[in-house]
């Protein structure tokens, strides 16, 4: 009992740093110089494109009712993002969809929603001052307690005005059906993936990544086995073309455009890694045993850091303590 | 004064015309894949722990090592076609086709179609420039080619992660190859020359051939995936670290040494072998 006690109490300070370290991160960043960071367009299929940068990749659906964005990286770049915006459409940001609460995805939010609009309707237009002059932010409800737990949180202007509790929520927007669906305890405990079901493009967030190891953020929810049940659900969504190619399109929440094969890569990798350290527990292993059988030696070069605010080291970290703890 | 001679300029003016033609060696056609080339590893198919040959990392021995044939079970592994890297290795009968401007008439690509699982290629021929590094990835990655005199060089970027040996030798997405092709009358020969910088310690050098086939006709080839094994969802067959249980057995077969079959930079020259 003692033990696994103070299997939680280190698990819980380690991922606290963790997030610590990514916000410290974070806001270094903020007073980083972003003039020569581009923001590039990348058209995905249907009404959906992938805006690049630096920080989140944003997903942007455009049509004649709107401009619908998935997240909406550094707040620094929001002014090269609505550039960039204006190269697809010159109609109004309606909609922001958070995919979950860390800064490099929402930290443009209060000014790109204050840039755009929405429509409001019914009793909202009398009850609230300011209805409609901005544009609605949709999340999971439990994105606003990962902002209130931040030192620095984004202004409130930039803070979700449309949570979700439940399992899931759809909108209808230009045209097309999108369903919001939350993923409990993956990357975090608020994290949606976005499905657009007539454009066929689901973006991830930070539940899928092409450029290293999936940052587990235990201190607010975060653990690997959601991580791998959202990963399972992205490949139940996800129909590929012919060839096992394209079809489904997945935008991550960094690196490049995917598909289901790659989203499958991952998610193999993934779980190899879980049942090699899951066998080193259940062996009575401690961490530094663990450690020392190299259990994601194979995939390192590829998706491994020795340094950063997310080591290797970390990563495995995460993974023991959630494991032991069980 | 000389007087200038119509007929030698003429004459000189077709032949440096004519250059590009006789240097562009047309390749399209139909051609057979020629198996006189390790034709054990490309048919039958290597042996599980048979690495031999291949300068792999250490990274990708273990991770060989891991890989389960109970994988290819799994339906959203089914209907993968060979990578552009390895196509020409397996059934590889291939259809070659040009795409020319209607009005230039210069070649804009050449488009390939191999047997197995039908995979169509595009090498751009008009210089236009490889995508983004943040665009999608694919099988047959995206290849651009010139001439070098009558050779054919291609080189190919954004492909998904593949393999190296159809035996779990893995090959990363951040892999490029370059292609030399070679035809000599009605025999072709590819070259391909492998780099990357996850998962090999130097180049991968392989060669293709084919012989030219006027009556070939490479049938349609659909895939549709099934569930062979009801499993839970998400589960993930591989070998846990020291548990693959065939890692003797095509060494103890041919008597050979481990240190032989588990492959790397040095078990491709016959230095090793002596």
């Amino acid at each position: 009992m003692i033990i696994n006690n103070l299997k939680k109490i280190r698990s819980t300070i380690s991922a606290a740093i963790c997030f610590y370290l990514l916000v410290s991160s974070v806001a270094s960043l903020a007073q980083q110089n972003f003039d020569d960071v581009e923001i590039n367009v990348l058209h995905v299929q249907g009404n959906i494109y992938m805006l690049v940068g630096e920080g989140g990749n944003i997903t942007l659906q455009a049509g004649d009712q709107g401009v619908l964005l998935v997240d909406t990286m550094y707040a620094p770049l929001s002014d090269k993002v609505f550039a960039a915006i204006r190269t697809i459409s010159d109609k109004p940001i309606t909609y922001i969809l958070n995919t979950h609460g860390h800064p490099d995805h929402i930290g443009g939010n209060a000014n790109l929603a204050m840039m755009g609009s929405n429509i409001a309707g019914g009793n909202t237009i009398d009850l609230f001052a300011g209805t409609g002059e901005q544009a609605k932010i949709v999340a999971h409800e439990n994105v606003v307690t990962n902002i209130l737990a931040q030192d620095n949180p984004i202004p409130i202007e930039g803070w979700p005005t449309d949570t979700y509790y439940t399992a899931k929520k759809d909108l209808f927007f230009n045209g097309e059906a999108i369903m919001i669906i939350h993923q409990p305890n993956a990357h975090t405990d608020g994290d949606s993936l976005i499905f657009f079901r007539r454009s066929d493009v689901i973006s991830t967030g930070d539940i899928f990544t092409t450029t290293g190891y999936p940052f587990i953020d235990a201190a607010n929810g975060g653990t690997l086995q959601g991580i791998l049940n959202a990963l399972n659900n992205v490949l139940d969504m996800a129909v590929p073309a012919d060839r096992q190619e394209n079809g489904t399109m997945i935008i991550p929440g960094h690196g490049r455009l995917t598909d289901e094969a790659d989203v499958l890569d991952y998610r193999d990798m993934l779980t190899i890694i879980r049942d090699r350290i899951a066998y080193r527990v259940d062996q009575g292993d401690s961490l530094s045993q663990v450690k020392a059988t190299e259990p994601t030696f194979d995939y390192d070069v590829r998706y491994g850091a020795d340094s950063g605010f997310w080591t290797t080291e970390q990563f495995v970290e995460a993974i023991y303590n959630e494991l032991s703890a069980q | 004064m000389k007087k200038f001679n119509h007929s030698k300029f003429c004459l000189l003016l077709i032949l440096v015309i004519a250059l590009p033609a006789q240097a562009q060696i047309d390749l399209s056609g139909e051609w057979a894949a020629v198996f006189h080339e390790d034709s054990d590893e490309r048919r039958p198919g290597p042996e599980m722990v048979e690495y031999q040959g291949i300068p792999i990392t250490e990274a990708a021995r273990r991770r060989a090592l891991s890989w389960s044939p109970s994988l290819l079970t799994l339906p959203e592994h089914q209907c993968k076609p060979h990578p552009s890297d390895y196509g020409s290795r397996g059934p590889s009968n291939m259809r070659i086709w040009k795409e020319i401007n209607s009005e230039s008439q210069q070649l804009i690509a050449y488009h390939t179609r191999i047997r197995w699982q039908a995979p169509e290629r595009t090498i751009w021929m008009d210089g236009r420039d490889h995508p983004p590094e943040y665009a999608a990835h694919t099988w047959q990655g995206f290849s651009t080619g010139h001439w070098e005199g009558s050779i054919l060089v291609v080189r190919t970027t954004h492909l998904k992660q593949g393999w190296a040996r159809r035996n779990g030798v893995p090959r990363s997405d951040l892999a490029e190859f370059t292609e030399h092709f070679f035809r000599h009358d009605n025999i072709m020969t590819q070259v391909v020359i492998v780099n990357d910088p996850v998962y090999l310690t130097e180049p991968f050098i392989r060669t293709n051939n084919w012989r030219i086939d006027l009556t070939q006709q490479i049938p349609p080839y659909l895939c549709e995936t099934v569930t062979e094994i009801d499993r839970p969802q998400g589960e993930v067959p591989h070998y846990l670290p020291g548990q693959n249980p065939f890692l003797r057995e095509h060494a103890e077969r041919y008597n050979l040494p481990m240190d032989g079959v588990l492959g790397g930079a040095e078990t491709m020259y016959p230095s090793f072998v002596e």
